[in-house]
């Protein structure tokens, strides 16, 4: 057990340097892009930094962090050893090697693509190589969790799956499925040119062949807050899970529901007709299906402990629900800002409104507010609900971790707020700085300082959180043994086999995808669009 | 080895989550119909024309040469604009439009991704190589309006911008060619 420890603490702690290190260059990047900033800073260091915050933060604090996470609850959930801890270490260092390799490409100019890179624009081929190790580390991760389920199924039979373990299999599979997009970009188009075997590249396959991973990537991420929603809150609370059949049915749903609908990120493109959009803008508002039936789960889970704790009236048991303790108090913060940003999320979705907003700061406010937000809020709680576990050490206080998650809401609140603003605007996304002397752009300037503000407070918690776990390393308290996961008010003891797997959803993801993606990639096979020339930034 | 009332609160937590998931089908259907009378009734799509163009020689010949960019008039008075928008610019680097006509705005890029939108409209569009982004849109109001790239595009990124001029009747004058420019304003 204990090497399972230092292998969970080596990648919190990789994801947790990278999301310090990537809170401090976002603020750098407000701040010159504010009035304050006028001519700090190069457009080259300015586009460097974005892309080292953007890799950072997507694809080093997130995969580090759920593969940290996945490896616990295996242990922890399933009560048995992890299999194959070798190649689990294996996975660790090639992903490792991969982001050094990422890291040093970006330092020295050859890789400001931004993270969400588009060809015919190319990095050095290390920042792509680099990517691929770490998402091969992932996969990794994906084979070993689905092992770990499938030995506890062999030695469980009949048995329902923990919840907690049946839905970081679900995350693993949803990755395993989600990855083959951005692999086959760049391992066929964007990886042979830039090591200059081919000049030319097909600009609109690129970008829907990334579609695909576009926006399943984010469901990686969030579900691990969602399954700290669904397994850990409600005992944090001091009650019982709801429904265990409905977390089953919610991490399905983010299985089968967010693979296929990846081309609303492409609704302004020029390369896909009408009908596809609205297919994919369809199946996209079955999204919000899992997030909406949480948000009762989880209300209805608190709602149990408050009422537990004396709460009367319709709600009286709000006020009686422990806020004193982290976890419960990232949940009730991290719902305000999932409310905003899933608000957000709906006017994107909408066919005709997303043209008053993309690529502009309304988009960027929105994913601050849902990941940065709502997400990370929760990676918080997590990191402290399981560190005492993995160090064997007690907070001494709750104070500072309290007062952390209050900065990061009021920080990320602050800050998107104008950006929302600026984004109706017309404020765009991705510029080095403004030119306030336009008199269209002077008007903006207060709002971009407020959010400036908001994003000194943002780097504030950042710098305490980090604080809060180094400091528990020494902490004198040993901990004092308790459950983790919560226990649903009507504990399952056999559910139905599609409930227990993930066989039948395979097969319906197979059928979406190729129902909303089928022609939409064959049309670049059957017509292909002219290639352009591919542009090298290294 | 049931037990009773515990098989009855099963069925009332069940019975509130079907409740809640109607609720939430309602809610969903409600949104998807409004966009959907919306985009039937007042044409509000994305643009969505898919037309290929080779990027490597879309600028040599043909509409998006040299002498075919900016504001057309035609004869039946429909008002074209053709933009290049190329690192680290747009071409022309101020278009003209009326106020209050329909117009329809056409890009394409030589060399890599870019995206434009025109403040305070309903003006946003991506523009990949191979491909001409069409927009149709109708002015409502006589300013003048930025027009930023909105797509990372490289490291000049940020200085590439155009604006838009939107021009009075009085004021928006094709000449005899058809072809109006922010100069003649």
């Amino acid at each position: 057990m204990r090497n399972v420890e230092r292998l969970c603490l080596a990648h919190f702690w990789v994801a947790f340097a990278a999301f310090l290190v990537a809170c401090i260059l976002g603020t750098w990047q407000m701040w010159v892009r504010s009035p304050w900033g006028a001519h700090v800073g190069t457009p080259g260091q300015y586009f460097m930094s974005v892309t080292a915050h953007g890799v950072a933060m997507a694809y080093v604090l997130t995969t580090f962090f759920i593969m940290g996470f996945g490896y616990f609850v295996a242990v922890t959930a399933l009560q048995r050893p992890l299999p194959g801890k070798i190649w689990a270490w294996g996975a660790f260092w090639m992903a490792i090697i991969g982001v050094v390799m990422v890291l040093i490409t970006v330092l020295t100019g050859q890789a400001s693509v931004l993270f969400t890179f588009y060809p015919p624009l190319t990095a050095s081929p290390w920042f792509y190589i680099g990517l691929v190790l770490v998402v091969a580390g992932s996969w990794v991760w994906c084979v070993l969790m689905i092992v770990a389920m499938r030995e506890w199924k062999r030695d469980n039979p009949g048995k329902p799956v923990p919840l907690a373990m049946f839905a970081t299999v679900a995350n693993a599979v949803m990755w395993l499925w989600t990855t083959v997009g951005v692999a086959v970009e760049l391992v066929f188009q964007v990886i042979p040119a830039s090591l200059g075997l081919v000049q030319t590249i097909d600009a609109g396959l690129a970008r829907t062949l990334f579609s695909w991973t576009l926006h399943a990537i984010v469901y990686f991420w969030l579900i691990p807050a969602y399954i700290a929603f669904y397994t850990i809150i409600p005992r944090a609370a001091g009650g019982r899970l709801y429904s265990d059949t409905m977390g089953r049915v919610t991490f399905i749903l983010f299985l089968v529901y967010s693979l296929p609908v990846g081309m609303h990120h492409l609704m302004m493109d020029p390369q896909h007709g009408n009908g596809w959009k609205f297919i994919q803008m369809l199946l996209t508002a079955f999204v919000s299906v899992p997030t909406l039936l949480t948000i009762f789960t989880i209300t209805a889970s608190l709602e149990i402990a408050g009422r537990l704790r004396g709460g009367r009236g319709v709600f009286g048991w709000i006020a009686k629900l422990p806020w004193d303790r982290p976890a419960v108090l990232a949940t009730g913060l991290g719902f305000v800002m999932l409310g905003f940003g899933g608000f957000g999320g709906l006017i994107n979705m909408g066919y005709g409104m997303n043209a008053m907003v993309h690529n502009t700061s309304w988009v960027t406010a929105h994913f601050h507010l849902i990941f940065g937000g709502s997400v990370v809020i929760m990676y918080f709680a997590i990191a402290y609900e399981i560190w005492p576990r993995l160090t064997g050490r007690e907070h001494a206080s709750l104070g500072p971790l309290r007062l952390q998650l209050w900065l990061w809401f009021i920080g990320m609140m602050v800050m998107t707020v104008p950006w929302h603003w600026l984004g109706l605007q017309g404020q765009w996304r991705r510029v080095a700085n403004f030119n306030y002397a336009d008199p269209i752009i002077a008007g903006w300037g207060p709002w971009v300082l407020v959010s400036l503000v908001g994003g000194f407070v943002l780097l504030a918690s950042a710098l305490l959180f980090v604080r809060n776990l180094a400091i528990l390393h020494r902490s004198p308290l040993p901990v004092a043994p308790r459950p983790l996961y919560a226990l649903a008010v009507h504990p399952p003891h056999r559910v139905p086999a599609a409930l227990n797997g993930f066989g039948l959803w395979n097969v319906l993801v197979l059928v979406l995808m190729l129902l909303a993606y089928g022609y939409p990639i064959a049309q670049f096979v059957i017509e292909p669009s002219p290639a352009a020339m591919v542009h090298r930034v290294h | 080895m049931t037990d009773q009332p515990v098989e009855i609160h099963e069925r009332r937590i069940l019975g509130t989550e079907l409740l809640w998931a109607f609720g939430v089908g309602v809610l969903i259907a409600a949104t998807l119909s409004v966009i959907v009378f919306t985009a039937l009734t007042r044409q509000i799509n994305p643009p969505s024309n898919v037309e290929r163009i080779d990027p490597k020689t879309l600028h040599l010949s043909g509409e998006f040469a040299e002498h075919n960019l900016g504001t057309t008039v035609g004869p039946d008075g429909r008002v074209t604009v053709r933009a290049i928008a190329t690192q680290f610019m747009f071409v022309p680097r101020c278009i003209a439009v009326p106020l209050g006509r329909p117009v329809t705005l056409r890009f394409a890029s030589p060399d890599v991704i870019h995206g434009l939108l025109i403040t305070g409209t309903n003006v946003n569009t991506m523009v990949v190589p191979g491909f001409v982004s069409q927009v149709h849109t109708e002015f409502t109001r006589g300013e003048s309006l930025l027009m930023p790239c909105h797509e990372y595009c490289g490291l000049g990124h940020s200085e590439m911008w155009a604006t838009v001029q939107v021009m009075r009747d009085d004021q928006f004058k094709p000449g005899p060619d058809g072809r109006v420019s922010c100069a003649q304003r």
